[in-house]
């Protein structure tokens, strides 16, 4: 790339947008596609082929609705929310590396930029469930920190694990570790750690509980607390939370990518790197969507003894492990 | 389970159909003497009077009526009737009301089903039609406070010591009770 | 577990479920005093949707009134018909053709079926799980469908009449519910595998909303609720009406009294509404499907008359009684969601909101049962 660093940035910002928004929009025609199939039925049909134009249906009703802000809600803190909610995913993926050149800024302390970011989600919600000044949203949002803070722990404890072992935070250095063959990603790195596929489950677990997914989705948990924190929220607000929701997605299943299937890297050496990390990507995307139209809810005690109780013993005995192989190999 | 028909209407006899003998209510099955007497017992009428059958326990022909024993009571001792089918190991079917307009009286109807004897009972109460007041089996069968409810939603039926005789199925301010029969549709 | 234990006298807040909400599956409002998760207090709220069917009954004949029953309780129509036909053919003291009883039992259970079906989906979307109830929906639709073909109507059926039915069922009803029956039970097979053996499903449902037998008993609940408290009370077995006695059939019954309790009887009922059906098809004898002498004005002699059904939601008993009119003196609806929807408030207490939800749908609630 020959541009100047701030053209070439500029261009970056914009196509990582464009890919947020088209990625919102598709995956929820993917979602609704996947669910249909899952339902024996369907899905979307009538606009466009396949359905393939019904996001944009939805995003011009989403748009040409008005955004109405309830009497009693925090005007100002209900109208931030969904900015705050979307603009964290959108630097996190500024700096996912979609290819070996393909990233909009390289930063050798992206892995805790990354988490960094990532937490501010949880605070978005908490806003919007606050400003509502609804019950029902209060409740979610109230779920929402403690749910978030719970599952932070073990998640941070499995990057720790992985940043032990592959040494460095920076997310294109750690896939260039991985290059080779599918059996030289960290997911099959048994040497360095026996139990590396544990902590990818740990970390796939905690990535459907983070960007609140089914079967851990209390925030919104739509037969108790009717839309939870979004209850209030009409037109392109909810639509924003919408794409946040799917933009966190996509960037959970990003990092799972780089940190545990070998990023851009192709296991059998052909076509280049973004394809790669593309299909790594979406097959994850798509293993979200499956898990979601089929289990049910967990019950919110549940998911917090499920973190406490069994994801951060789990993930600490994983930490100390590997901590130890490194000391003595 | 070992109840017979006869056995139970033998304790059901133990019941006081004739209101002044509070003594009588000894001879059956010991009840509580607060319940068995409730507070506003000058109140009761002998409904043995324009009632068209007598005060009494009887057998009734499943077959053809639905319920296997009758029980009819003058409203002081619906309580103990209560109590005394809750010993049985009897459960709450619904408590009801009719309103006889012409004989100026209010039935009120309590049925029970037994969980694993095949026995109905009901027990029918006649009380004054511009009067009526009867008193609750709510704490004997928690789970006729709703049906008490409902019926003086009703029929206006009041149950002395109901814990909250509030409209259930009518609106919050309804003061009519729609199945009373000079109630204009 | 889910109770709030050693709590200081907290700030409660009372939360609206209701009258329009996600989980209560109609217009049931429930006020309830949170502390925090933690339910302080649920007060159900019916009659949003009261009709006063009671009173209905009084100011029309008794034909006229036979479509109401079907609209009491829409997911269980036939039962609802049969209750208040059975109450005025003991009362007029018609007798019914074996062929109509054996017909009123097939219906009444594919009915059954069919209503444990939406309860099935409904359930699991209550939980969070929304794709049983398509699975759900699709079986229901093949009951419908064979319903369909012989009432003309597929949820409101007012298929029988007074000393029978509206007509007689015809071969492709018969065939189709054979071949129903046989696609049915492997379809419940595969409800096990998929959703009763999910962990998050058991997690949910295994010791939570513990109903024990005496408050059963003392609220009058039945059906799937007193079954799934150890209590083996069918009104199919205990006062068999119609032809039932002449079928082989179990009453499932589990003792644990929790949501999961009442989840496998209702699960297991279904198989056995499949045994039942079976054998009805195998027994339907020939014959008229209506009593000779039924008067075209009803005028049944004067007195009460008590007849009970065991619908999908448990004991609809009918009061009617008679003053020898062509128009009832009083028609009383024992309704069995009343009665097991009014030990929520006791059973729901100190439980968290999602559990009680749970509670709840596994009660199986219709509103215009409650509200009538």
């Amino acid at each position: 790339m020959s541009l100047p660093e701030p053209f070439r940035l500029l261009a970056y910002l914009l196509g990582i947008m464009a890919f947020v928004g088209l990625n919102a929009a598709y995956l929820v025609w993917v979602e609704r596609k996947g669910a249909g199939r899952f339902q024996r039925r369907p899905g979307p049909t009538e606009v466009g082929y396949a359905g393939l134009l019904q996001p944009i249906a939805d995003a011009v009703k989403l748009l040409t609705k008005q955004v109405i802000v309830p009497p009693g809600a925090d005007a100002t803190l209900f109208r931030l929310a969904p900015v705050v909610v979307l603009a964290p995913a959108l630097m996190c993926l500024a700096i996912i590396p979609f290819g070996p050149h393909l990233v909009a800024r390289e930063i050798n302390v992206g892995l805790l930029l990354l988490f960094a970011f990532g937490s501010i989600n949880v605070m978005a919600i908490m806003i919007g469930g606050w400003a509502s000044r609804n019950k029902y949203a209060i409740i979610s949002a109230a779920r929402v920190v403690s749910q978030d803070v719970a599952y932070e722990i073990p998640m941070l404890l499995v990057v720790i694990t992985m940043l032990m072992v592959t040494g460095t935070m920076d997310l294109n250095q750690i896939v260039r570790q991985q290059a080779g063959a599918f059996w030289n990603w960290n997911l099959f790195k048994l040497a360095a750690n026996p139990l590396m596929p544990v902590t990818f489950v740990i970390f796939y677990i905690c990535m459907l509980a983070e960007t609140n997914r089914a079967p851990f989705d209390m925030a919104e948990a739509e037969s108790e607390l009717v839309a939870g924190a979004f209850t209030e929220y009409a037109g392109m607000g909810f639509g924003v939370f919408f794409m946040a929701e799917y933009a966190n997605i996509v960037v959970g299943c990003a990092v799972a990518t780089v940190l545990f299937l070998g990023g851009w890297q192709s296991p059998i050496g052909i076509l280049p790197g973004a394809f790669w990390f593309l299909l790594k990507l979406y097959a994850l995307v798509f293993s979200v969507v499956w898990v979601r139209w089929t289990f049910p809810r967990t019950q919110f005690y549940g998911l917090l003894n499920l973190s406490w109780k069994i994801l951060i013993p789990i993930a600490l005995f994983t930490l100390i492990l590997s901590s130890v192989m490194l000391k003595l190999f | 389970m070992s109840l017979t028909l006869q056995q139970l209407q033998a304790h059901l006899g133990g019941l006081v159909f004739a209101p002044p003998e509070p003594a009588a209510a000894a001879a059956g099955p010991p009840t509580s003497p607060e319940r068995s007497s409730p507070p506003e017992s000058e109140a009761v009428p002998s409904s043995a009077a324009t009632a068209p059958e007598p005060d009494g326990v009887r057998l009734v022909d499943y077959a053809s009526r639905g319920v296997h024993l009758e029980v009819r009571t003058p409203a002081s001792q619906v309580v103990a009737a209560a109590e005394l089918l809750d010993r049985e190991g009897f459960a709450l079917d619904a408590v009801t009301g009719v309103d006889w307009i012409a004989q100026g009286e209010m039935e009120v109807i309590y049925d029970y089903f037994h969980p694993t004897a095949p026995w109905r009972v009901a027990v029918r109460s006649r009380i004054p039609r511009d009067h009526p007041q009867v008193p609750t089996i709510s704490a004997v069968f928690p789970g006729a406070n709703w049906h008490e409810r409902e019926t003086h939603d009703f029929f206006g039926i009041r149950f002395l010591g109901h814990p909250d005789l509030t409209p259930l199925l009518l609106p919050e301010d309804a003061d009519f009770h729609p199945l009373k029969k000079d109630f204009a549709v | 577990m889910a109770v709030a234990q050693g709590k200081a006298p907290n700030e409660t807040f009372v939360l609206n479920l209701g009258p329009q909400h996600p989980a209560t599956h109609g217009v049931l409002r429930v006020k309830l005093t949170m502390d925090g998760e933690y339910i302080t207090r649920a007060e159900p709220v019916p009659g949003y949707i009261h009709r006063m069917q009671e009173k209905m009954g009084e100011n029309r004949t008794w034909a006229q009134y036979l479509p109401n029953t079907s609209r009491i309780d829409y997911l269980s129509a036939m039962a609802y018909t049969h209750g208040y036909v059975g109450a005025v053919e003991r009362a007029a003291g018609i007798q019914v053709p074996p062929r109509a009883e054996y017909v009123r039992v097939i219906t009444s259970e594919l009915n059954r079926i069919s209503s444990h079906l939406v309860w099935f989906g409904a359930f699991l979307l209550d939980l969070g799980g929304f794709t049983p109830l398509l699975y759900a929906f699709d079986d229901r639709e093949k009951i419908l469908d064979l319903l369909e073909g012989i009432t003309g109507s597929r949820l409101t059926y007012s298929y029988y009449r007074f000393g029978g039915l509206y007509n007689d069922v015809d071969e492709d009803f018969l065939g189709g519910t054979r071949e129903f029956v046989a696609q049915m039970r492997p379809r419940l097979g595969m409800y096990r595998t998929l959703v009763t053996e999910n962990i998050i499903l058991r997690k949910r449902l295994e010791g939570i909303g513990v109903i024990t037998p005496e408050q059963c008993r003392k609220y009058g609940a039945t059906g799937p609720v007193i079954r799934g408290s150890g209590i083996a009370y069918d009104v199919r077995k205990v006062e068999p009406y119609s032809v039932y006695a002449d079928f082989e059939f179990d009453i499932p019954v589990f003792p644990e009294g929790d949501s999961m309790a009442r989840y496998l009887v209702r699960m297991e009922e279904m198989g056995q509404s499949l045994r039942i059906i079976e054998q009805a098809l195998a027994k339907l004898p020939d014959g008229p499907v209506m009593a000779e002498k039924v008067p075209r004005v009803l005028k049944p002699p004067a007195g009460d008359y008590c007849y009970a059904v065991e619908a999908a939601r448990g004991r609809f008993a009918v009061l009617v009684v008679s003053d020898n009119k062509e128009m009832a003196y009083r028609i009383k609806l024992r309704t069995p969601s009343f009665s097991n929807l009014s030990l929520f408030e006791e059973v729901s207490q100190g439980m968290m909101l999602p559990d009680a939800l749970a509670l709840m749908g596994s009660l199986d609630l219709v509103i215009p049962d409650i509200d009538r």
